[in-house]
């Protein structure tokens, strides 16, 4: 379907909104945040292109590179930021960090650590959705990497099995840490290929293209929504950074190749220049929109500073169990 | 009082709680009208459709994911995984998603989750169908383990199972379903986290997990005859352990042994001697003891699978060995 230049703009804002936290997070680590930190600059159109779809109630599964997918549905800077610095206001009060965010009032049900395994339990949220007759989406986030996995296999399968409503959407930034997906999947034209194998329907899209990937979305959404069981969306995309920020990412890639993704492709501009073409954005307008997106993004930043870590006896309170006490004898 | 066996009393305990509780439903591989490859849910379908008893495809990891998922979405799953052999193929889920989900998300949701297996040999079911690998699961916080002995047990311990707010492994053995004892028709639980006395005496504790428990009190009965009293303690919940309950029968009898029929390196019985030795070294008037399988393979053959598994005479040779004579 076609998208209206309002829902374009929209999405433009939402990508500016992550890459510019993903660059701010980026700055923190580098002043001490800590932790792990896996960069999506990049792969900003795949998940602000699909997020302006979804209803309020839908569910999302992410990945340990999910910080846009959540920041896509609504997710506080502050909130974040409080979390990546361990602090007790941050959404899961500190105790999951970066790699397994879950934002619950959002229905941003977390991400996942160990690759693939959120995509059987997104087709067991989704088989919940159904049994109580909701009409909720639940969409689930993976990477190339993940497509290998059994976790693949067995989440697409239950998905065709039962029918669920679960948008698989595939970021196939198309290196699983140092190894191109081609290397073990070159018999394939591209990972939407995958979903053959579960007679599930593959849409595979430049992931650079937020407008290519809104005109797919937008009727996925509403199939899945209406009953016609799991799609699978790939988005072919780009991971600037390495695997993590610890990971160059140039031992296993050429610098002319990261080049050409990083400028000529890039999504940001790709689509800013469309807005700027067909007259929706004016450069003054980008740059008060960046000028207030970092200054959320230093209120954010100092918001987190300010909070306080969880006390030890609170984090560990009530949360290993739901009404278990836990032993906390060390000797 | 009415008698159930034990796979009755399993089934009742899944039917009470599916009328009571319409968030309640199962799923596993051949459950629906097949009954489970134990029988099991024989009926259930029936009684509550297919809808809520979900027969799903072969695949263990997509059964622990479906359950987990459902669990956070509201529902309350009972999943089936057919035998614990094959919950190595959902170990990842239980272990890194299941346990760890709730202090994830800072305590702000609760997992309701039953993971219902079977375990145990001694039916010649070869080395990939007859293990005991429940320390594995206990040692992971965030997971309760709960393995019952007889039909009352299994009903009660399932229903307060089901309705606990944390991802419980409930496994059952094998060699149980058969085994027939007294269950009442009226409503009743049996709470998580506490041991009980199954037999009571001062000379040695035996403290004897899930069939374990039944050879520990014939090893009793016989041994009552030359004057050796045996306390006989079912854990029933083997995470978290009811300490409290153990030490004071060691502290009674000053003499420990534990039975199991997990290999002996790293089983549970290892834990249960530490804390003794931790708690209650004082109360000790003889080294504790062990009686477990030897740390080998299950094998398939009867003959050479009851020289791996520990056996009645076992336990009688070894608490001869512990309690003077006179």
């Amino acid at each position: 379907m076609k998208i209206p230049p309002e829902k374009i703009k929209e999405i433009y804002v939402l990508m500016k909104r992550c890459r510019l936290f993903e660059e701010r997070s980026i700055a923190e680590l580098r002043k001490g945040m800590p932790g792990f930190l896996h960069s999506a600059i990049g792969q900003e159109a795949i998940p602000c292109a699909i997020a302006p779809f979804l209803q309020k109630e839908d569910y999302l599964l992410t990945t340990h590179r999910g910080h846009c997918d959540i920041i896509a549905r609504g997710a506080r800077f502050d909130r974040i930021m409080a979390e990546l610095y361990a602090k007790e206001s941050g959404y899961c009060r500190g105790l999951s960090g970066s790699m397994h965010i879950a934002a619950l009032d959002l229905n941003i049900l977390g991400a996942v650590g160990i690759v693939g395994s959120g995509i059987p339990v997104a087709s067991g949220v989704a088989l919940a959705s159904k049994m109580k007759n909701e009409r909720r989406v639940t969409v689930c986030y993976c990477g190339d990497g993940a497509s290998c996995t059994g976790y693949f296999h067995e989440g697409l399968g239950f998905a065709a099995a039962f029918n669920l409503p679960v948008l698989f959407v595939l970021q196939n930034n198309q290196y699983e840490e140092s190894t191109h997906w081609t290397y073990w999947g070159g018999r394939m034209k591209n990972l939407a290929e995958r979903s053959r194998g579960y007679g599930v329907r593959g849409v595979s899209v430049d992931g650079n293209d937020a407008v290519a990937v809104a005109e797919v979305a937008v009727d996925l959404v509403k199939e899945v929504r209406e009953g016609s069981g799991p799609v699978l969306l790939e988005g072919i995309t780009y991971r600037i950074h390495g695997h993590h920020m610890g990971d160059p990412g140039t031992t296993y890639r050429d610098k002319a190749e990261i080049e050409e993704w990083r400028i000529q492709r890039d999504p940001v501009a790709r689509l800013y220049a469309r807005l700027l073409k067909e007259s929706l954005i004016t450069e003054e307008e980008n740059r008060r929109m960046e000028e207030e997106i970092s200054r959320e993004l230093a209120e954010a930043v100092k918001f987190a500073l300010a909070s306080s870590e969880i006390s030890p006896e609170e984090a560990l309170r009530d949360t290993v169990y739901s009404g278990w006490p836990v032993a906390l004898n060390k000797v | 009082m009415r008698e159930l066996t034990y796979r009755e009393a399993v089934r009742e305990a899944l039917r009470e709680e599916m009328k009571r509780d319409e968030t309640v439903f199962q799923l596993g591989e051949d459950i629906a009208k097949f009954g489970g490859a134990y029988k099991v849910t024989l009926g259930l379908s029936d009684e509550f459709g297919t809808d809520r008893m979900l027969n799903t495809p072969l695949a263990e990891a997509g059964i622990a994911g479906a359950a987990i998922g459902a669990a956070i979405a509201g529902l309350r799953p009972v999943a089936e995984i057919m035998y614990i052999d094959f919950s190595t193929l959902a170990s990842d889920l239980i272990i890194n998603f299941a346990a760890k989900y709730r202090f994830m998300t800072g305590g702000k949701i609760k997992l309701p989750l039953v993971i219902r297996t079977q375990g145990g040999g001694g039916v010649s079911a070869g080395p990939q169908h007859s293990q005991s690998l429940e320390a594995w699961y206990a040692h992971i916080p965030g997971l309760i383990v709960v393995m019952p002995s007889t039909p009352y047990d299994a009903k009660g311990l399932l229903k307060s199972s089901i309705r606990d707010d944390n991802p419980v492994l409930f496994i059952e053995h094998k060699g149980l379903y058969a085994y027939k004892g007294p269950v009442p028709e009226e409503d009743y639980l049996i709470p998580l986290g506490k041991a009980e006395i199954k037999r009571e005496g001062k000379d040695l504790t035996v403290v004897a997990i899930s069939r374990s428990v039944h050879m520990a009190l014939e090893a009793a009965e016989v041994l009552k005859k030359e004057g050796i009293e045996v306390e006989v303690i079912d854990p029933m919940t083997i995470k978290p352990m009811d300490e409290e309950t153990i030490l004071r029968s060691v502290e009674k009898t000053g003499r420990l042994m534990i039975v199991h029929e997990a290999c002996k390196t790293a089983g549970i019985g290892a834990e249960i001697a530490a804390f003794v030795a931790e708690k209650g070294i004082d109360f000790l008037d003889a080294p504790i003891r062990r009686v477990a399988a030897l740390d080998v393979p299950i094998p398939f053959g009867l003959r050479l699978e009851s020289l791996v598994l520990p056996q009645l005479k076992d336990i009688i040779s070894c608490a001869r060995e512990m309690v003077p004579l006179g």
